[in-house]
């Protein structure tokens, strides 16, 4: 079906119940329990998750597939959200058109970089890209903000003011992004006993937009295209010197991730109307690294799980305050809650980046394939003792 | 016994079946919620605490959320209650607001505007928080700002000065206690005409973003009117830590003041580096040269260290003042905490009473009640004087203090003594003064 091998088949079902069911599985305690601090089922954090998703999907066809790692992916992203709320200003807040104009311009933006910075690979690739990334976030943060031309608005952001022209907008539309009418901050809340959930507009059809472009990702991965790319990755100089010229398979790469990234960039917009310097900025860049490494370089849905266990980090255990952690430990005696609440003190709350730091150091030192690898051995384990009950003994193979 | 026979086909199909029914009654229409977003339900309310946990305010957003815990044991009835006693309204009573126990939830706003929205969002509709406040920078202050009007929650603005967050940026939804660029040019150029002269050369250094912008603009229209010349205006990258290369053309400029529209890390660094080249010895023209620091802060004092002395600039509010409503804040805060508070405490602990006594006074959290209640609101006892919550944009209105950088501080948070109390009447200016003009306040927002 859809043209893809029944594993890969699978793969897509999985994502798919996984997403529409997204709401039930982030929020597994119940509202008033002193667990809810860790559920992560409601709309804006189910919008990221699948938007640094699609983000994570596409850096990956570039540094998964042919090894080029880009420092400057947040380029994209922040040139993908200006473009979706200059849509908002002009033409009204209809999603549609920002999305489009988010993924052509970032196209051609893509372009306009690869050409330049795919002339060089490895290291200086990298410091090419981190370059002009931060050549972006410099002109988004004052240059193109100053009074006479405003571009960006500088660091208060871009935003929507009732006096732009919206020449689309009618009044009975919302006065929110919207999609022909249904406002992407419109949420369903459900009553279950204990639990709530919640069902956002924005977070479905962000949802359903991943799920084409994971669709898209597994196509381009088995494509002979793909096959090319992976060549790149394992020896770019043999491919040379048998006559191929590389350069325009990294280059389409780099302008389809490119592409993926604004894409991205334009849904950040198009849930929340907004778009600031800042997610141009380097640290932006080396979260999607980050995310990619952590999740399983090259392999279909690890950056996804690993956009997913960032931004969880980010939202959830930053919120983690010295009273919840009272509340949490108040069982315990005087003195021994105290010295247990200043341990784990500085792990959470303004501390998440140690713990986060902390785990992506252990993954790459203990799972260098990533979430995935962990994920694999945990299955080959168990299969292995079927395996061996079976009176076979499971092969221990080197991974490449 | 028996064993339920399981197939796997059946059990997909259950599941199938299961998740279609679920996700059928998903009409996705607002929720049916009572009259606006997030009605406190049962015995508690939230409030959404939004501070700078990590970057370059970190200080900042520590003490506010200080200041935060402290308003909320007061509210509830616990401590010494603080302000309360002194505040001019007297409708909260010690037992939460409307009866309901204050509650609160806090957040890392990491002064970006995406990472505070985010934090925020999550408040709203995780939390149930029916009101957000904090911060530490006008960028973060205007973009939560604009997400609470979207959302349909009141939004308390922490430590913003930029004259946009109630100018070209304001939102029905939104109040601002802090002062702002304009007040400070306003106070600042009569004390400095005053001990300067007015026959200056002022040469700016500006932070590269709104807030430097608006600043600059400010200062150098006040001064100007009182006869001095702005030499220069040079934008500095709001990430520079090393200002030497700035510094250097001031000298041979001609001008003999130099202005630094800087806040946080780049003030203290532009300082150290500006005392470094020995600008404050320079004589020009006969003058002594001077530098001039228009938004100052205790925090800010304490990283200048030496350099801060004899500085002059402009704060919203100091705890050396004498009035009865900061004498019992220092008071609480310093019981709690052994250390007196700074400014930003100060206006975050002021903007959570505002808020709580607003709905006290409206008798809903419906938020277009709480606007209208703090609208055109008179009030005294919070440390400032007389205070008018302004109904054409939301800015809170009193009195502004010009502070100086002291010679010999008697400990390390004795570092700044009030020169002026500028009156209220003298910083006041038309809503739609050219500064602020070009936004629009809007209808309030409930929500849903």
């Amino acid at each position: 079906m859809f043209g893809l091998k029944n594993t890969d088949l699978r793969l897509l079902l999985i994502v798919f119940v996984l997403t529409m069911a997204a709401p039930f599985i982030l929020n597994p305690f119940p509202t008033e329990s002193g667990l809810a601090q860790f559920n992560a089922g409601y709309p804006d954090l189910m919008q990221k998750f699948v938007i640094f998703g699609i983000f994570a999907i596409g850096f990956n066809i570039l540094f998964g597939l042919t090894g080029y790692l880009s420092f400057g992916h947040a380029a994209f992203l922040g040139v993908g959200s200006y473009a979706c709320v200059w849509m908002f200003k002009l033409l009204g807040y209809n999603v549609v058109p920002g999305i489009l104009l988010s993924i052509v311009v970032s196209g051609l933006f893509a372009l306009l970089i690869g050409v330049i910075t795919l002339r060089r690979s490895g290291i200086y690739f990298s410091i090419l890209t981190l370059a002009f990334a931060q050549m972006s976030f410099a002109l988004a943060y004052s240059v193109l903000s100053n009074p006479k031309f405003n571009l960006t608005n500088g660091e208060t952001g871009l935003q929507v003011y009732a006096d732009d022209p919206q020449w689309f907008h009618s009044d009975r539309l919302p006065d929110l992004p919207h999609l022909f009418g249904l406002s992407m901050r419109a949420t369903h809340k459900m009553q279950l006993g204990a639990w709530e959930f919640q069902f956002n507009a924005g977070y479905y059809m962000c949802a359903v937009i991943m799920l084409v472009c994971f669709y898209l990702a597994i196509r381009i991965f088995r494509s002979p295209f793909g096959l090319m790319l992976r060549a790149v990755k394992s020896n770019q100089q043999r491919m040379n010197y048998t006559g191929l010229n590389s350069r325009p398979y990294t280059l389409a790469a780099f302008v389809i991730s490119g592409m993926y990234a604004g894409l991205a960039g334009g849904l950040l917009s198009a849930v929340d109307p907004l778009a600031g310097a800042e997610r141009m900025q380097w640290t932006a860049s080396g979260e999607v690294v980050l995310m990619t490494i952590l999740g399983g370089a090259g392999t279909l849905i690890g950056p996804v799980l690993g956009a997913g266990l960032i931004k969880y980090f980010e939202n959830i255990f930053s919120k983690i305050n010295e009273s919840v952690l009272h509340q949490w430990f108040g069982f315990l005696p005087d003195g021994l809650e105290d010295f247990v609440i200043t341990l784990i003190y500085p792990f959470v709350g303004k501390g998440w980046h140690l713990t986060l730091g902390l785990i992506f150091m252990l993954v790459v030192i203990f799972l260098p394939g990533g979430l995935i690898e962990g994920g694999q051995r945990i299955g080959r384990a168990l299969r292995g003792k079927k395996a061996s009950d079976a009176g076979k003994s499971a092969s221990t193979e080197p991974a490449e | 016994m028996t064993k339920p026979t399981l197939s796997r086909r059946g059990v997909l199909k259950t599941g199938a079946a299961a998740g279609v029914g679920l996700a059928l009654p998903t009409y996705l229409s607002a929720a049916s919620h009572a009259g606006f977003t997030n009605a406190p339900q049962g015995g508690t309310v939230t409030l959404g605490f939004n501070v700078p946990q990590s970057g370059p305010y970190a200080d900042e957003g520590a003490d506010e959320l200080r200041a935060y815990q402290l308003a909320v044991e007061h509210l509830n009835g616990e401590g010494d209650g603080g302000m309360l006693q002194t505040f001019s309204s007297k409708v909260l009573e010690g037992n939460g607001i409307l009866g309901k126990k204050v509650e609160y939830v806090t957040g890392d706003t990491q002064t970006k505007s995406d990472a505070a929205r985010a934090s925020a969002k999550s408040m709203i509709e995780k939390d149930g928080a029916v009101m957000i406040t904090g911060g530490s920078s006008s960028g973060v202050a205007i973009a939560v700002q604009g997400l609470c009007q979207e959302a349909g929650v009141i939004f308390m603005a922490g430590l913003t000065h930029s004259n946009d967050t109630t100018g070209k940026d304001k939102k029905a939804n939104g109040f601002r206690h802090f002062f702002n660029g304009y007040m400070s040019g306003a106070a600042l150029a009569p004390v400095l005409a005053a001990q300067y002269g007015n026959d200056r050369k002022a040469y700016h250094l500006t932070a590269d973003y709104t807030w430097g912008w608006t600043q600059q603009e400010s200062i150098a229209a006040a001064t100007e009117a009182l006869g001095w010349q702005t030499v220069n205006n040079v934008l500095t990258p709001l990430a520079q830590t090393d200002f030497s290369s700035y510094i250097a053309p001031v000298l041979n400029s001609g001008a003999d003041v130099l202005v630094l529209n800087h806040y946080g890390g780049n003030m203290v660094n532009s300082l150290t580096n500006a005392v470094q080249f020995g600008l404050r010895e320079k004589i020009i023209d006969g003058k002594q040269f001077e530098i001039v620091v228009p938004l100052f802060s205790r925090l800010m004092a304490r990283g200048a260290g030496e350099n801060i002395k004899g500085i002059l600039g402009s704060t919203n509010w100091h705890w050396s003042l004498q009035d009865e409503g900061t004498k019992a804040f220092v008071q609480s805060f310093g019981t709690k905490y052994g250390f007196p508070p700074s400014q930003a405490a100060h206006t975050c602990y002021v903007q959570t009473l505002l808020y709580a006594d607003a709905v006290a006074r409206a008798g809903s959290f419906n938020p277009c009640a709480v606007v209208e209640a703090l609208e055109g609101f008179e009030f005294d006892g919070l440390g400032n004087g007389p205070t008018l919550y302004r109904a054409e944009d939301h800015q809170c209105f009193k009195d502004v203090l010009v502070v100086r950088g002291k010679e010999n501080p008697t400990s390390e948070f004795d570092l700044l003594e009030v020169v002026e109390v500028t009156p209220r009447a003298q910083v006041e200016y038309a809503p739609d003064h050219p500064m602020f003009a070009g936004g629009n306040l809007g209808q309030c927002n409930p929500g849903a």
